[in-house]
């Protein structure tokens, strides 16, 4: 069932590695909010692509780091990306079928999902996101879903399982 | 096999939710993570260090092909700037020697005096809503919680969590901080709080009837006994009196420059000054309103 050859375990830390850089690359004033969920984005696409490799427990380490990257409340990005995980996990064998514009929408409803919850941790910690730019990095990842699944484009090779 | 595939990752989810929830439970007590903090920090460094120098490399790089004449006119605008502030500081050296003649004579501690460490702000971003910046120097360099930070033109916020490399600062601008001010032209007292990233501070619960106006400048009055005395902290901006409602709203538009600066100081004030002058202040004003001495607590720094 599983093909432990096949596993690109080098390209699969390399990519959750740069995701972590991506996040935390300064960027110019302006573009602050549009910046991409990356972390969110490789995390969805390894889940869908290798669940029982890259699964809920991965999402849920890579969640810590960026919380000790952002100084957030330890335990908030990796509640919410844990959880985003899971629900892709669930979905994975019909998204994976989907075509590109078709996932990236359920990417889209999930980093939102993802948003939310870092939003109302956030709220009840006593500093909400009350800015509408909190939103955009939604429509930045979904943009970027396409180019990413090309990126690491291994889908066809290491998908097949059954 | 198929069972499995479907269960495991329900009760894994479970699990690392109620993990998730015990940690920000545990973590909100910030007293009692303060060592996992430097953990994490420590294990993070490497990261923000390597994502900051390709930056500095790149500032460094511009400096060293800067063109003679451009150098050498900067020089020359360097020099006039110099003597002009030099000018500037033999006035301040005779006010702060008068300064500390009258404070010898009313024998109160000076502490206008600090020590100050150069830092700087890490080029790495934090999350857009968070009001928060990581400077290259930690407990190696002995920084601690609580630790004021200011930059060339004002007051930038504390230091919240310290690691051993890097540690972690609280702009003023962060809806957590509140700094207590005084108008320079007034002497009204009054507590900017942060109202977030990019956003001006606010002056809480100013009455209708202080004076203060647009352009008044806000200096710290250190009554908190964490920031340094004296120093800008901004200048006020809007200001609206509305009848019937108790309070001003005034928001402050900070001096320091918040989102540019990359080199600050971190300061070391001598706390157990600052302490004896704010109770001996105390004392004074609760004498002079025949109101009894609270129990004062001293800082334990």
């Amino acid at each position: 069932m599983t093909h432990p050859r096949s596993i690109p375990y080098g390209l699969i830390l390399l990519s959750l590695f740069v995701a972590l850089l991506l996040g935390i690359l300064p960027m110019p004033l302006w573009s602050v909010w549009y910046r991409p969920e990356w972390m969110a984005l490789v995390i969805l696409y390894w889940v869908m692509v290798l669940p029982e490799t890259v699964n809920i427990g991965v999402a849920w380490l890579m969640g810590i780091v960026l919380d000790a990257l952002n100084g957030t409340l330890l335990g908030e990005h990796a509640l919410a990306l844990a959880a985003i995980a899971f629900i892709m996990d669930k979905w994975q064998r019909q998204v994976r079928l989907f075509p590109v514009w078709q996932s990236a929408v359920i990417v889209g409803v999930l980093i939102a999902i993802y948003k939310l919850i870092i939003g109302v941790i956030q709220g009840l910690v006593g500093q909400p996101p009350d800015s509408v730019g909190y939103a955009f990095s939604i429509g930045t990842s979904v943009l970027l879903w396409p180019w990413l699944q090309a990126v690491l484009a291994v889908r066809e090779s290491y998908g097949a399982q059954e | 096999m198929l069972f499995q595939r479907h269960s495991a990752p329900n009760f894994r989810f479970i699990i690392l939710f109620a993990l998730s929830l015990c940690i920000m439970f545990y973590d909100q007590k910030k007293q009692q993570s303060e060592r996992l903090h430097i953990a994490l920090s420590a294990a993070v460094a490497p990261l923000q260090f390597a994502i900051s120098a390709p930056f500095d490399v790149l500032g460094w790089a511009k400096d060293s092909f800067t063109t003679h004449q451009k150098l050498l006119t900067e020089n020359a605008d360097l020099n006039a700037e110099l003597l002009l502030q030099q000018a500037q500081i033999q006035k301040i050296l005779e006010l702060e020697r008068e300064n500390a003649q009258l404070r010898a004579l009313l024998k109160s501690a000076s502490y206008l005096t600090s020590n100050v460490k150069m830092a700087q702000i890490l080029a790495v971003d934090v999350d857009p809503y968070l009001s928060q910046a990581i400077l290259d120097k930690g407990s190696q360099n002995g920084v601690f919680v609580g630790q004021p930070v200011i930059d060339a033109t004002g007051v930038m916020g504390q230091v919240i969590q310290v690691g051993f490399l890097t540690s972690r600062v609280m702009l003023i601008t962060d809806s957590r901080s509140a700094v207590p001010v005084q108008d320079v032209r007034t002497g009204v007292r009054a507590i900017a709080a942060g109202t977030g990233p990019q956003r001006p501070l606010s002056l809480t619960n100013v009455p209708d009837t202080a004076d203060i106006k647009v352009g008044d400048k806000l200096l710290t009055s250190g009554l908190d006994l964490l920031y340094p005395v004296g120093y800008p902290l901004g200048v006020v901006k809007t200001v609206d009196f509305q009848s019937g409602e108790p309070f001003a709203t005034i928001t402050v538009e900070p001096a320091a420059n918040l989102n540019e600066s990359r080199q600050v100081l971190l300061m070391w004030l001598p706390a157990q000054a600052v302490y004896e002058e704010a109770k001996q202040d105390l004392v004074q004003i609760s004498k002079e309103r025949q109101v009894p001495t609270t129990s004062f607590v001293a800082p334990t720094n």
